[in-house]
């Protein structure tokens, strides 16, 4: 009884560190947006800046070679102008998100050691890990690339679902019920809120390719900051190359909640409302990626599609999981 | 769903291939004056497996399957249809109308999945055909000018023309390249395995959408409550609700039998009282004794997440109550009914509705109607609630009726009465008679009709679902195929490389020949990508460094 009770305080102990830590990552992050933001902000004065300099190489050079087109190859030859500008702001909010992305990452393991399971039973669990998986997967991105323009877009969107988990979403740490007694769980859970982090890296990609599409248009003179961003082609094309790694996954999650279905309820499809908006969002997906290859189809539309998707991801969290009478009542709310 | 054309312009005018399924179906229409009617069916037949059409039927079926988590389901709960039904007397019966309570077996809901599967056949067929002719046939003729390629790089080497061919032939057979050979160029071609995932995929959908039609033909499902210390057999007669495919034949089910020893369930109580998981389930687990057709018998568990396999079908674990003993007697003293009389929960404190028919009472039948409670407290509006799902304070609280139990002989519902030819009793108030029996007690009818007794021992019962679907194996081999399918289709990629030597173009012919006769050879590299490729160049750069470094002497 009382080594019960001690376990009981130890657990509360972990789950009280892990939603501080939780505090900590959104105050974290949220500098870290900030710094991102300024970095943004700074973008055109750069741009400028750049330009002026190059003009200056350009008459330095031409003046010693009195031609402009010999100019261009010694300028490229040098180098010397390709050494970028050091962006500090950009480099602190890199710096921020990743100590909160660990202090996110510690708000999910604690939780674990508090409720001796994977945090994966209520709708507050999934908010973090989701949360945790979008900013672990941008961080490893960000060690091959420069994907430093894309920080702000990323941790704006991990930010909020933290803030609702939350004020929200918050559930005290217990055991599960009987039916998500499984390692299932683990697997269809975590496979489900990887994909969905890798949907909302893809969302902010497509929703970015939109935007400056039109700023390319030329046809919106709001959005100055864009320009710092990789052309709209290039953004779809990074866009589409998320959405492919994410598209199987969810599928593999759709395959492994039937397959724990059939174990826990008798059989493998319900139709309970939570699978059928999991199948939705396949069949939007899919649709997204036939729309790309479709004769006719230009980029722009299929990249509604994409953003439907994201849209149904959003309704089958929110919507499904608190308001809809079905099996996988499991929020916690 | 024709093959992803955006580069097949680009591949035909590189060789002989031809898009046999064009999505322009309709190109030729107007310049003819009269399609006849085989035309028809073709212009149709184009359009209906057009990727177009079956874009906008994959929107159409995510748009169509949304109803059915909006509103309540025949087919998972029939109880919630009649109860929005009866609230919504207006919109309920349209809704109704069209299907909205039955979306997944309403017409409007198969025409877009049977059309979406004609499209998805007319997509497979010629694919398949046209794939299978292409890996058999030899890559196409290099170009002549290969700079006009998408990806496209040039060297000189210090080698002569054939060393530079055999090191091409090389380096693209050790990429796994399939070669075509000429006189001063090769051709290579590979990432056929990228159709093959696709058209692999593609088929493994046909072949889930078939299993999923065969586990509904061929499977069954019953269901049957049992408790504790209750024994059940599996034949079609001892189960409460049985539901068998149409090519199900259940007097033919193999017999099994099976004892409930005991129901372990816990709750929780943990948590404050006002937490939102207090009372919440933890965990139910049967034992079980059966008994296979040879009189075999075998200690199980069932619980839930773990089902056990008897006589070629699955046994679930899929609910719980309690079924209280409950005895009546006449005025006498003789017993007329006692039975584990299941009652069904209502909420998560289980608090839970049942009746009890005694059909032996004379000179009328008896029944009795209401809540068994697990943890009784009283609330100001709600009267008798439970607080807690588990036996803390357990009572019966029951109304009580004469007359005929089965007025038109039809089968009725175990929990709860047809009052249609009965009387409410009532009390000495003259108001309607009410029981409260708790574990033990024996409560007196008014008038000397006999009492109602609840025994002190409340044991529960397990609901238990028997399932057989034969379809569910190859359901799932098809979706990790259509997976394994998906995969290879969005990571391959699919290439031609073309590699031309011609002489070098010699600023210092006399310094060629007096290397002994041989002679500096221009090797040109070309690529081109079916469907975007940004990997391209660097894929053509490297074919070209491993060529140079492969002729020993770059120059």
């Amino acid at each position: 009884m009382i080594t019960q009770m001690l376990a009981r305080e130890t657990s509360t102990a972990l789950s009280d560190a892990s939603t501080n830590s939780l505090y900590a990552s959104a105050v974290v992050l949220t500098l870290a947006m900030l710094s991102f933001g300024v970095d943004l902000a700074q973008s055109p004065a750069r741009a400028a800046r750049e330009s002026a300099r190059r003009t200056t190489v350009v008459q330095d050079s031409a003046d010693g070679a009195g031609d402009g087109s010999t100019a261009v190859l010694t300028r490229t030859e040098t180098g010397e102008p390709a050494v970028p500008e050091k962006r500090q702001w950009a480099g602190i909010g890199m710096s921020l998100s990743w100590l909160g992305a660990f202090l996110l990452i510690a708000c999910v393991v604690l939780r674990g050691a508090a409720v001796h399971r994977p945090p994966l039973g209520n709708m507050y669990e999934f908010a973090t890990v989701g949360a945790a998986f979008t900013i672990a997967a941008y961080l490893l991105w960000s060690l091959k690339r420069d994907v430093r323009w894309l920080g702000i877009f990323v941790v704006g969107p991990v930010l909020l679902v933290e803030m609702l988990a939350a004020m929200v979403f918050y559930t005290d740490a217990t055991q599960l019920m009987p039916s998500l007694k499984s390692y299932w769980l683990s697997i269809h859970v975590t496979v489900a809120t990887l994909s969905i982090a890798l949907f909302t890296i893809g969302f902010s990609l497509t929703l970015l390719h939109l935007i400056q599409e039109r700023v390319e248009a030329g046809s919106t003179e709001r959005f100055a900051f864009m320009k710092a961003l990789p052309s709209s082609e290039r953004l779809e094309r990074l866009g589409y190359s998320v959405h492919i790694i994410a598209f199987p996954l969810w599928t593999f999650t759709l395959i492994a909640g039937a397959i724990w279905a059939q174990e826990a309820w008798g059989h493998y499809w319900n139709w309970d409302p939570k699978e059928v908006w999991t199948f939705v969002i396949w069949v939007v997906y899919a649709a997204y990626l036939h729309a790309r290859v479709t004769a006719g189809w230009n980029s722009r539309r299929a990249s509604y599609i994409a953003l439907a998707g994201f849209a149904c991801i959003i309704v089958n969290y929110c919507v499904v999981n608190v308001f809809f009478v079905g099996q996988h009542s499991y929020s916690g709310l | 769903m024709t093959p992803p054309d955006d580069l097949t312009a680009a591949y035909a005018t590189t060789d002989e291939d031809r898009t046999s399924t064009s999505s322009k179906g309709s190109g030729d229409g107007p310049t003819l004056p009269r399609l006849g009617f085989l035309g028809g069916l073709r212009w149709f037949w184009r359009q209906l497996t057009s990727m177009r059409t079956a874009l906008f039927l994959l929107l159409l079926l995510a748009i169509a399957a949304v109803p059915g988590s909006i509103w309540p389901q025949r087919g998972i709960d029939a109880v919630r249809v009649s109860d929005y039904l009866a609230q919504h007397t207006t919109i309920g019966p349209w809704l109704d109308r069209f299907g909205f309570f039955d979306v997944y077996s309403s017409p409007w809901f198969a025409a877009i999945y049977l059309l979406l599967v004609v499209s998805l056949l007319g997509c497979i067929l010629p694919r398949t055909k046209q794939h299978w002719q292409n890996i058999r046939s030899q890559p196409p003729k290099a170009p002549r000018r290969l700079e006009r390629l998408p990806a496209h790089t040039s060297a000189t080497v210090d080698a002569s023309h054939d060393d530079v061919l055999a090191a091409a032939r090389e380096v693209l057979r050790s990429k796994r390249f399939r070669l075509r050979v000429q006189d001063d160029a090769v051709s290579g071609e590979v990432g056929a395995l990228r159709e093959t995932g696709n058209l692999l995929f593609h088929v493994s959908l046909v072949v889930v959408i078939v299993a999923v039609a065969a586990g509904h033909v061929l499977g069954w499902r019953g269901d049957v409550i049992v408790p504790e210390g209750g024994d059940f057999a599996s034949t079609v007669t001892q189960y409460d609700t049985i539901d068998p495919g149409p090519w199900v034949d259940v007097a033919g089910l193999t017999p099994w039998s099976l004892h409930l020893d005991k129901l372990h369930v816990s709750f929780e109580d943990g948590v404050p009282t006002d937490s939102p998981q207090y009372g919440q389930p933890r965990s139910f687990t049967a034992d079980v004794t059966t008994g296979d057709e040879d009189g075999r018998t075998e200690q199980r568990k069932i619980s839930v997440n773990h089902p056990i396999n008897e006589g070629g079908a699955s046994v679930y674990l899929l609910g719980n109550g309690y079924a209280p003993v409950v005895t009546v007697r006449d005025k006498a003293g003789k017993v007329l009914y006692r039975k584990a009389t299941p009652f069904l929960p209502q909420d998560n404190t289980y608090k839970s509705v049942g009746a009890v028919k005694v059909t032996g009472a004379t000179p009328q039948q008896l029944g009795f109607a209401g809540f068994f409670v697990p943890s009784l407290d009283f609330d100001d509006r709600m009267g008798p609630i439970s607080t807690f799902p588990g036996l803390r304070k357990p009572a019966l609280v029951l109304t009580a009726f004469e007359g005929d139990l089965f007025p038109d002989g039809r089968p009725q519902s175990v929990y709860t009465l047809n009052t249609a030819k009965m009387t409410q009793l009532k009390g000495a108030n003259g108001q309607p008679l009410r029981l409260l029996v708790t574990p033990g007690q024996t409560v007196q009818l008014p008038g000397g009709q006999g009492s109602v007794t609840l025994e002190k021992t409340i044991p529960r019962w397990a609901g238990l679902s028997v399932r057989s679907d034969p379809g569910k194996i190859p359901a799932l081999v098809g979706a990790l195929a259509g997976l394994a399918g998906l995969v290879m289709s969005l990571t391959l990629r699919r290439r031609r490389v073309f590699v031309r030597v011609a002489p070098a173009p010699s600023s210092d012919a006399s310094s060629a020949a007096a290397e002994g006769g041989e002679r500096r050879t221009l090797v040109t590299v070309g690529g081109l990508a079916k469907g975007e490729d940004p990997r391209l160049g660097a894929a053509v750069e490297e074919i070209l460094a491993a060529i140079s470094t492969r002729t020993g002497r770059p120059a």
